[in-house]
């Protein structure tokens, strides 16, 4: 009995060194929204950028792709408008092939830190953290949503446009949302592995509840218990967006019953 | 721009069409004018540009050379504004394209709403009207999926009729369905015919094409061979290779 009991008191006195002596709680709770806030605001700077960035790489691959130097050749000799436009075509899938490979190429880390202490020297790192983790999801977005898009049946886009749609309308209107639904689930997958990717935002100094942890921690000199709360907060978090994945998918699977 | 030398019964008139896909030349010239009301069905072996042709017509395919004029307009001029000339030209495709993630009655109604042609209460009560006339009302609140292939081609007539197009273009209408449910997308089209509609049609239906064309037109390798209103087409045809061809599916 009495090995129990001192287990127990141990654990309890853990806990409430860990929690409630010097309001510790409050740098969880100050963690954990950080946590929130930085994935909330990536996630849609992500898609914002993802879906841009399918949306014009399409469009390229479906005006085909030109030869830049003869049309710029040919529209220094002529100045023709149209050859204009496909230099500038062509240089914007170049610039855009230039961040898919960068931004996937480099660790997200390493590309917040050229973010915080390079790029911009600003006080406001949450904000910092999500532009870095929004510009880096939204190449992860972009190649999940071009996959998307690539796999919507032709036809659907020649009846839309067959009707009177405009190219941009028939995108919004008819392609994307096919699109959206069949790359739901890597989609979520991203998002997921974005929520726990903010983990590591102590590297810039925003206290996240990864961070939170790691500073209570050296505090108390106990490490299970921050730890094992962390990690079931992240598990719970999951757990829910999961949720919510399987009844957005339920919903769009309306129109597949027979 | 204005072709004054077009006749006001004029349709549809083409002047010289190529077409080439990389060194494939599948439409090798082609001239052919269509009267308002006519009813012309295109037949011709597989790969021979009938397709092309019609997707030429309503340029869903950009013509490598020649000039289409559509009611007078050129719509191979630059700048012409394709969107508007589409919605004058309804298009029924062999694999009904229906919208999946749409409704029927959503199908029917989502680009007149979109493109300000009607609000939605007009568009929604032209959709149902629609549907009644092809015996689908009740269907009008479910998806595509649930519907058969006949039933879904159909509504895809339906859907570009929703335009009030001025021209009707078909290709292959028929060719995915069940032999059983031919019989109702052709007695649709019949009906649509009777009503005065402009129609280009392909298809492999030749029953069809002697009693509901009212010219028949022959292609092969990206030319028109041999054209005759359908009587003496099928009666005497000259061409060696409609001979042939016609000897293969009669
Ligand atoms: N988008 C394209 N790119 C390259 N080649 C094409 C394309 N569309 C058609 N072709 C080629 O053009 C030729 C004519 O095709 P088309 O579809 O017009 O024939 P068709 O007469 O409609 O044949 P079918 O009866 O099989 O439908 C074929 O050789 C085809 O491979
Ligand atoms: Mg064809």
């Amino acid at each position: 009995m009495g090995f129990f009991t001192s287990l127990w008191q141990g654990f309890h006195s853990a806990i409430v060194r860990t929690f409630v002596t010097d309001d510790r709680y409050l740098i969880f709770a100050k963690g954990l929204q950080n946590t929130l806030v930085i994935t909330l605001g990536a996630l849609i700077v992500g898609i914002f950028i993802g879906v841009a960035v399918a949306v014009l790489k399409v469009y390229y691959y479906q005006v085909g792709p030109f030869k830049l130097w003869p049309s710029l050749g040919s529209f220094l000799r002529t100045g023709r408008l149209r050859y204009l436009n496909q230099v500038l075509l062509r240089l914007m899938d170049g610039f855009l092939n230039c961040y898919l490979t960068v931004f996937r190429g480099t660790p997200v880390v390493v590309q917040l830190m050229v973010w915080a202490f390079v790029v911009f020297s600003s006080t406001n790192e949450v904000l910092v953290a999500i532009i870095g983790f929004g510009i880096n999801s939204g190449a992860y977005v972009a190649e999940i949503v071009r996959a998307g898009i690539m796999a919507v049946d032709k036809g659907q886009t020649e009846a839309g446009r067959s009707l009177g749609l405009s190219a941009w309308a028939t995108m919004r209107l008819i392609v994307l949302p096919q699109a959206f639904k069949n790359v739901l689930p890597a989609l979520s997958n991203e998002f997921i592995a974005l929520l726990k990717e903010t983990s590591i935002v102590g590297y810039i100094a925003v206290t996240d509840i990864t961070k939170a942890a790691a500073l209570v921690r050296a505090r108390t000199f106990d490490a299970f218990i921050p730890l094992f709360f962390v990690a079931s907060v992240y598990l719970i978090m999951v757990t829910i967006l999961t949720y919510f994945q399987k009844k957005l998918e339920t919903v769009l699977q309306a129109s597949d019953r027979k | 721009m204005k072709n004054t030398t077009v006749t006001n019964d004029v349709a549809i008139q083409v002047t010289g069409l190529k077409k080439n896909f990389g060194d494939n030349q599948v439409l090798r010239g082609i001239d052919e004018t269509i009267r308002k009301g006519e009813k012309v069905v295109v037949i011709g072996p597989s790969g021979s540009g009938k397709s092309t042709f019609l997707r030429c017509l309503n340029l869903l395919e950009r013509p490598t050379e020649g000039r289409i004029f559509v009611h007078g307009d050129e719509i191979t001029a630059r700048g012409c504004n394709v969107d508007k000339l589409r919605q004058k030209m309804g298009m029924v495709f062999q694999h009904f394209n229906l919208f999946p993630h749409k409704t029927i009655l959503e199908n029917i109604t989502l680009v007149p709403i979109h493109t300000g042609l009607m609000k939605r209460k007009e568009a929604e009560e032209r959709a149902y009207s629609l549907l009644e006339r092809i015996g689908l009302k009740e269907k009008a609140l479910t998806y595509p999926n649930m519907l058969s292939g006949g039933q879904k081609q159909r509504v895809a007539i339906v859907r570009a009729l929703a335009m009030s197009p001025e021209v009707m273009l078909f290709d292959e209408p028929t060719s995915a369905l069940d032999p059983e449910m031919v019989g109702e997308v052709l007695s649709v089209m019949a009906e649509l015919a009777e009503d005065g509609m402009t129609m280009v049609v392909v298809t492999h239906e030749m029953g069809f094409a002697r009693e509901v064309g009212t010219r028949v037109l022959f292609m092969d390798e990206g030319l028109i061979l041999e054209q005759d209103e359908p009587k003496a087409f099928f009666a005497n045809p000259k061409h060696p290779r409609l001979v042939d061809f016609l000897s293969k599916v009669l």
